[in-house]
C-alpha cells in the first residue's frame, strides 16, 4: 500500500503540480476513499446510504420528481403549451400555480418540464462521467505520454471558458434537444476527468495491480474489473455532480434562448417568463415554480453526494477527527467542475 | 523558470487550440451561419468588407491551410472584422467599450466573496462545531443549489420591482454620459450593487467550504499543537499559522475565478441588462454577429489564460517548493 508510506498529500502539494488546481482537485487524497473499498465491498456503500438520513431524504425528493415526471402526461393530459385565452391568472383552485400571459397552466408546464430537464440532466450526467472515466482510466493505466497527451486535453478545456464556449457552441449548431445534449457533454467531461485520474492513479500503484500486470492480464480487464470497482464513490460523487451541472447547464442555456425553445423544459419555462415580461408584471407564480424545482433537484443530488462522501470517509462523520487530513470532499470537487459553466 | 516557461507553453497551446475551435467552428458546421448573416446586413456594407468578412468566416475558395495561415495573421495582429449589429465599428472596438464594465462588476464581486468566504472559511474551521461551522455550510449549499440567473431574477423582482430599491437595468441612468464626476460615480454605484451582490451571495459558499476543509487538514498538523504549547495568542495562531498555510489552494481558485470574471458573469449581465461582455455576446448571438461572438470568445479566453499565468507568476512567490523543484 504505497499510498500510506507518505502522508496523505495535502492540496498544496498537489498545487504545486498543477497550480491550475480548483482547491479540491488535488486533494480527494489517495487512499481517502478508496480505503474502505477493499475491505468492505459495495454492499458497505449501499447499506451505508439506506441508513444515512441525508442520502434518503435526497432520494425520497428525487424519486418524487421522477415519478411526477412520469406520471405527467396522466396528470395533465394534452399539450401544456396550448395558448388558452386565460391569461395571467393568479393561482386559485383551478389553476394550482396560475397561469402565464399565453394563458398556459404553469403547473402543467411545470411538471412537463420536469421530463425534458431531468432527461437531458441525466444523460448528461452519465455521458460525461462515462467520458470521465474513460480519459481518467486510459490516463491513469497508460501513464507516460498518453498520458501526458490526454491531461493536456484535460486541462485546456478545464481552463476554456465554459459558458462563453456553451453559448458559442450552441450558436454555430443547429438548435435542438441532441445539440444540447452534446454542447453540455463537451465542456462538462473535463472536470471529472481530472478527478478521476487522479483517483486512479493511486490505485494504479497498489500491489494489486502490479500482480495484476504481471499475471498478464489484458489492459482492458485491469483498467474496468481491478481499478474502476476500487473507486467506485468516487465515480458515484463525480456521477452526481454531472447531472448536477447537467441539469443547471441546460437550464441556463435555455434561459438564454440557446435551447430548442419549442420544448417545454424548467429552463425553457424561466425564458419564456423573462421573455413575456412577468418579473415587470408582477406574475411571480410564473417563474417561482421551475427555478424552485431545479433547487429541489440540485439540492437533492448534493445531500446525496453529501451522504457518500459521509459513508465512504469516516473521518466526515465525526466532529473530534484525530487527524482528518483528507476531508476536502465532494462540495469543493463539485465546484471544480461546475465553476466556469454555472458563471459562479 | 522551467516551471514559468512550462506553464507558459500550456497556456500557449491552450489559447491556439481556442483560436483553431473558432476557425472551424463556422467552417464544418451543419447550415450556413454566413448567409444568414449577409442576408440580414444587406445594403450596409461595402463590396470589401463583404469580401473581407467571408474570408473571415470560410467563405472563400481557397485551400483551408491558406485561410488557416491568414486567419492566425488577422487574430496575432488584432485585426478581428468589422462587427454586424454595430456597424461599421470594429469589433476591437466594441469589446474595448465594454470590457471595463465587466470588470468592474466581476471583480466587485470576486474580491468581496473571496475575502469574507474565506474569513468566514477561517472562522468555521477554527471553532469546529460551533455556530458559523454548523449553520452556515448547509445553508449556503442550499443557496448554491439554486439556478443563479433564477436568483439574480428573484432579486430583480424583489428589491426593484417591489421595492423599488433598485435600479432595473442597465449599468448608468439614461441620459448621464461617462464622467469622473460624483454624479455619475454614485450613479453607477447603484446600478452595481444589486447584480454584485447576487454573485457574492451564490459564489460565497465555493469559497467558505474550500477554505474550511483545507483549514480543518492544516490545523491538524504538529506545527499547530507546537504553537498551542508555546501558549500563542489563538488569534494569531489561527491566523499567521494555520490560515496562512491554508491559503495555497485559494489563491490558485482565486486565479482561476479571476479569468472566469470575465466570461462568468454573463447571466448576471443577461438579467441586469448590464452593458459588459456577456450581454454583448448574447446580443451578437441573437443579431447572428459572426464576427463580434468570436472576437468576444477570444478576448475572454486570453483573459481567463492570462489571469491564470499571472496567478502562476505569483505562486512562484508564494510557494517555496515550486521554485526548488
Amino acid at each position: 500500500m504505497t499510498t500510506y508510506i507518505h502522508p496523505s498529500p495535502s492540496a498544496a502539494d498537489a498545487a504545486v503540480e498543477r497550480p491550475t488546481a480548483a482547491p479540491a482537485t488535488g486533494a480527494p487524497a489517495p487512499g481517502a476513499a478508496s480505503a474502505p473499498a477493499p475491505r468492505r465491498p459495495r454492499q458497505g456503500l449501499i447499506h451505508g446510504l439506506l441508513t444515512n438520513p441525508k442520502a434518503m431524504v435526497g432520494a425520497a425528493i428525487l424519486l418524487v420528481f421522477i415519478a411526477l415526471a412520469l406520471l405527467a402526461p396522466v396528470l395533465f393530459p394534452g399539450d401544456p403549451s396550448r395558448i388558452t385565452d386565460m391569461a395571467s391568472l393568479e393561482p386559485s383552485a383551478e389553476h394550482w400555480l396560475g397561469t402565464t400571459a399565453k394563458g398556459q397552466d404553469v403547473m402543467a408546464l411545470t411538471i412537463h418540464g420536469a421530463r425534458s430537464s431531468l432527461l437531458v440532466g441525466l444523460t448528461v450526467g452519465f455521458a460525461s462521467t462515462l467520458v470521465g472515466i474513460l480519459v481518467g482510466l486510459a490516463s491513469a493505466y497508460f501513464g507516460k505520454f498518453i498520458d501526458e497527451a490526454l491531461s493536456l486535453v484535460t486541462n485546456v478545456f478545464l481552463l476554456l471558458p465554459g459558458l462563453p464556449l456553451l453559448v458559442i457552441l450552441a450558436a454555430f449548431l443547429p438548435p435542438g434537444l441532441g445539440t444540447v445534449i452534446l454542447v453540455l457533454i463537451v465542456t462538462g467531461w473535463a472536470g471529472s476527468a481530472r478527478v478521476l485520474r487522479s483517483q486512479a492513479l493511486s490505485i494504479r500503484s497498489k500491489d494489486f495491480v502490479a500482480a495484476a500486470v504481471v499475471s498478464g492480464e489484458r489492459a482492458g480487464r485491469i483498467m474496468f474489473r481491478e481499478i474502476l470497482p476500487n473507486m467506485a464513490s468516487i465515480v458515484m460523487g463525480t456521477l452526481l455532480a454531472c447531472v448536477i451541472y447537467g441539469i443547471g447547464a441546460q437550464a441556463g442555456l435555455e434561459f438564454l434562448g440557446l435551447g430548442d425553445v419549442s420544448t417545454v423544459s424548467w429552463g425553457n419555462n424561466l425564458f419564456w417568463a423573462g421573455n413575456e415580461g412577468a418579473l415587470l408584471t408582477g406574475s411571480w407564480w410564473v417563474f417561482v415554480p421551475s427555478g424552485l424545482c431545479i433547487a429541489l433537484v440540485a439540492f437533492a443530488l448534493a445531500l446525496i453526494n453529501y451522504a457518500v462522501d459521509e459513508v465512504t470517509n469516516p473521518r466526515l462523520r465525526k466532529i473530534k477527527a484525530a487527524k482528518p487530513a483528507a476531508v476536502v470532499g465532494t462540495t469543493a470537487r463539485r465546484s471544480t467542475a461546475s465553476e466556469g459553466n454555472t458563471a459562479k | 523558470m522551467r516551471f514559468i516557461l512550462r506553464r507558459l507553453g500550456f497556456y500557449l497551446i491552450a489559447f491556439w487550440v481556442s483560436i483553431t475551435l473558432n476557425f472551424l467552428l463556422p467552417r464544418f458546421m451543419p447550415g450556413d451561419p454566413v448567409s444568414r448573416m449577409f442576408a440580414r446586413s444587406a445594403g450596409q456594407m461595402q463590396p470589401e468588407q463583404i469580401e473581407a468578412l467571408r474570408k473571415l468566416l470560410g467563405v472563400d475558395s481557397r485551400p483551408i491551410w491558406e485561410q488557416y495561415a491568414d486567419y492566425l495573421h488577422n487574430i496575432v495582429t488584432g485585426n478581428m472584422g468589422v462587427s454586424i449589429t454595430r456597424f461599421p465599428t470594429p469589433v476591437t472596438e466594441v469589446i474595448a467599450s465594454q470590457i471595463g464594465w465587466t470588470l468592474l462588476l466581476g471583480g466587485t464581486a470576486l474580491v468581496i466573496a473571496a475575502v469574507v468566504g474565506n474569513l468566514l472559511g477561517i472562522l468555521a474551521a477554527w471553532r469546529r462545531g460551533g455556530a458559523i461551522d454548523s449553520a452556515l455550510p448547509p445553508l449556503l449549499v442550499f443557496v448554491g443549489s439554486f439556478p443563479y440567473f433564477w436568483l439574480a431574477m428573484g432579486a430583480l423582482y424583489l428589491f426593484g420591482v417591489i421595492l423599488g430599491w433598485s435600479p432595473l437595468r442597465h449599468a448608468f441612468s439614461d441620459g448621464l454620459e461617462p464622467a469622473f464626476t460624483w454624479e455619475f460615480i454614485s450613479d453607477a454605484g447603484a446600478h452595481l450593487v444589486l447584480p454584485a451582490l447576487t454573485i457574492v451571495l451564490v459564489s460565497i459558499g465555493g469559497w467558505m467550504l474550500g477554505m474550511r476543509n483545507t483549514m480543518i487538514a492544516t490545523n491538524a498538523e504538529d506545527y499547530i499543537t507546537m504553537a498551542e504549547a508555546k501558549g500563542l495568542k489563538p488569534g494569531r495562531i489561527m491566523f499567521r499559522y494555520a490560515a496562512r498555510n491554508a491559503m495555497l489552494p485559494s489563491v490558485t481558485s482565486f486565479g482561476m475565478s479571476l479569468g472566469f470574471v470575465v466570461g462568468g458573469a454573463l447571466l448576471t449581465e443577461v438579467v441586469f441588462a448590464y452593458p459588459g461582455v456577456g450581454y454583448q455576446l448574447l446580443n451578437a448571438v441573437q443579431g447572428l454577429d459572426y464576427p463580434l461572438m468570436q472576437g468576444l470568445f477570444l478576448t475572454i479566453t486570453a483573459a481567463v489564460l492570462l489571469a491564470n499565468f499571472l496567478v502562476d507568476i505569483f505562486y512562484v512567490r508564494l510557494d517555496p517548493r515550486v521554485r526548488a523543484s
